[in-house]
């Protein structure tokens, strides 16, 4: 439509123009639309395949027998243990570790130079391959030792634990407003003691948050565990023996030929998927709880 | 606005007659620096006991950043520095071998937002006691209400004390600040705008709060407000550019000013 003046104000104004912005705006629309259920689709496509044959690999067995030689029936007991026992075992080492360094950089050593090194690093080491972690633990703990060890695995883990607990601990330590901090130093507060009883409690579920992505990030983690905890077709608690892991055995299972073999990495495959996926929404829920306290 | 309408003359008098007036804190030649930047120039300034000294002037005249030496706050920031003599009963603050965390229990401070800190009410009240003191169930609870009375919170929030801290009114945090930097039992209460964030309401329980908090404490407050200034002090440091311009009882500042610039700022011209 060709603009004109011969319409009064206001009721034919430049209806071409108003037309093809229509026209843009519902192409931007769709193709934002469509990128986002192409790439839903094969999220989607994932989970699918991996509920249909992980679903009927579920069963009691597979919670109360370890893993079988090729051609008998088993389970994942001695996997899920070892997954467990590794995973508890890092975080253990590395939340500690991880919290007061993300303290260090959020409370003390702002403006210093070892703190910006320390974090420059740490942000490299949370974006490094995880093998590279598994082959750096394989040459300081697994070769002098002379043998894989569950020892190896958890300490591998811990390593991957630590950036991201020193990221977003000092994340949410900056977020607390420094009032709050001169709040109780005015009450003649020591500075570990407004750290610890005023400034940890205000950035707690934040905190969690963090470990909680941890916990999601490392229970899933194949490669630094091939390299130091390496796996066990037994039932062991041994420390220092090579222990039995998730996703080391699905990686085993799911490349062999055996047809029960390839059905149990699906079900580990959808126990391990079931996990992180609770986790990120217990770390959703901490988080949404955190931000209603704080208002 | 009584104040108002006293005389210079009557108000000088009433004062000297006070016999009970004690110098708590005297500023001496007092200078302050952010990093290069020279904020406080030369301040001399008593500030007395039970009374209450409001410090007014244009922002960024350095009215907080004397009132943040006192309790030496600033030391939380490096590049602060302070340089002078600040005696707190005789006995310079400045000084390196003072230590910071007994001067902050004598010396209370309350900011100019609301800092509840992430716990319940009765927690927040008693933070600053469990510090230094360690009291029986029933001596803390005695002690919680006492300053929770004094801020006249009691009967608000009685039936909540174990309510979080923060789910209070602006207003009503407030007042739980004062209330836990009151039940420190500090010598000296410094008060940083406490009221800029607060509607009128909350804003005059404040004030008389300040009023009642005054026969046992020595007061400074930092006000952007003049009428404030006026209602709750008894003497008024005004302040412009880090320099003291003027300072002496609040009605003689408020009535008849030696400083043009005093008058000027008072009269609303600029700032």
């Amino acid at each position: 439509m060709a603009i004109t003046d011969t319409s009064p104000p206001g009721t034919n104004f430049a209806m071409g123009r108003y037309k093809r912005r229509k026209v843009g705006n519902t192409i931007t629309m769709g193709l934002a639309v469509g990128a986002a259920v192409f790439g839903l689709l094969w999220l989607v496509w994932i989970l699918a395949v991996l509920l249909i044959n992980g679903l009927s690999a579920i069963s009691l067995g597979l919670f109360t027998q370890n893993t079988p030689p090729p051609g008998s029936t088993g389970g994942l007991l001695n996997a899920i243990f070892g997954s467990l026992v590794m995973t508890v075992l890092g975080m253990l080492i590395g939340t500690p570790i991880g919290i007061m360094a993300g303290t260090y950089l959020a409370e003390y050593g702002k403006g210093t130079k070892l703190a910006e090194v320390t974090r420059f690093i740490n942000d490299i080491l949370l974006s490094a391959p995880s093998i590279i972690v598994g082959l750096f633990i394989y040459t300081i703990v697994v070769v002098p030792m002379g043998h894989f060890s569950a020892w190896a695995g958890s300490i591998s883990l811990a390593v991957l634990v630590i950036p991201v607990v020193v990221r977003t601990t000092e994340d949410m330590l900056n977020l607390v407003p420094g009032s709050l901090r001169e709040a109780a130093a005015a009450l003649g507060a020591p500075r570990w003691k407004v750290i610890v009883q005023v400034t940890y409690r205000a950035a707690r579920s934040g905190i969690m948050t963090g470990i909680l992505l941890a916990v999601a990030r490392i229970s899933g983690e194949t490669a630094p565990l091939l390299f130091t905890a390496l796996n066990n077709q037994f039932w062991s608690v041994n420390m220092n023996a090579p222990m039995a892991n998730l996703p080391v055995t699905i990686f085993q299972f799911a490349l062999s030929p055996y047809e029960d073999w390839q059905r149990l990495a699906w079900g580990g495959s959808l126990l391990i998927t079931v996990a992180i996926l609770a986790l990120n929404i217990g770390a959703r829920m901490l988080a949404s709880i955190g931000t209603k306290k704080g208002q | 606005m009584t104040a108002l309408s006293m005389t210079a003359e009557q108000s000088q008098a009433a004062l000297a007659t006070d016999g009970d007036m004690r110098e708590k804190i005297s500023v001496r030649n007092l200078n302050f620096y952010y990093g290069g930047f020279h904020a406080l120039r030369h301040i001399n300034l008593p500030l007395f006991d039970k009374r209450v000294t409001a410090f007014i002037g244009p922002s960024g005249c350095g009215k907080s950043t004397l009132l943040r030496i006192l309790n030496r706050i600033y030391d939380l920031y490096p590049n602060q520095r302070a340089e002078g003599e600040v005696l707190l009963d005789g006995e310079n603050l400045l000084s390196p071998k003072q230590d910071l965390n007994l001067l902050r229990a004598r010396v209370g401070m309350v900011f100019q937002k609301p800092t509840p800190f992430p716990m319940s009410i009765y927690d927040n009240v008693a933070y600053g006691i469990r510090l230094y003191e360690k009291l029986s169930r029933a001596d803390m609870d005695v002690r919680v209400e006492e300053a929770l009375r004094k801020t006249a919170l009691w009967t608000e929030v009685k039936d909540k004390l174990r309510q979080s801290g923060l789910s209070l009114s602006g207003g009503q945090q407030q007042r739980l600040c004062i209330a836990r930097a009151v039940a420190v039992r500090p010598a000296v209460l410094l008060l940083d705008e406490p009221t800029s964030a607060l509607d009128p309401i909350s804003t005059s329980k404040i004030e008389e709060l300040v009023d009642e908090l005054k026969p046992d404490y020595c007061i400074a407050i930092v006000t952007h407000n003049m009428q404030q200034a006026a209602r709750v002090s008894d003497f008024t440091a005004f302040m412009y550019l880090g320099e003291l311009v003027e300072y002496g009882a609040t009605d003689t500042i408020f009535t008849a000013p030696k400083e043009e610039k005093t008058e000027q700022y008072i009269t609303g011209r600029f700032g």
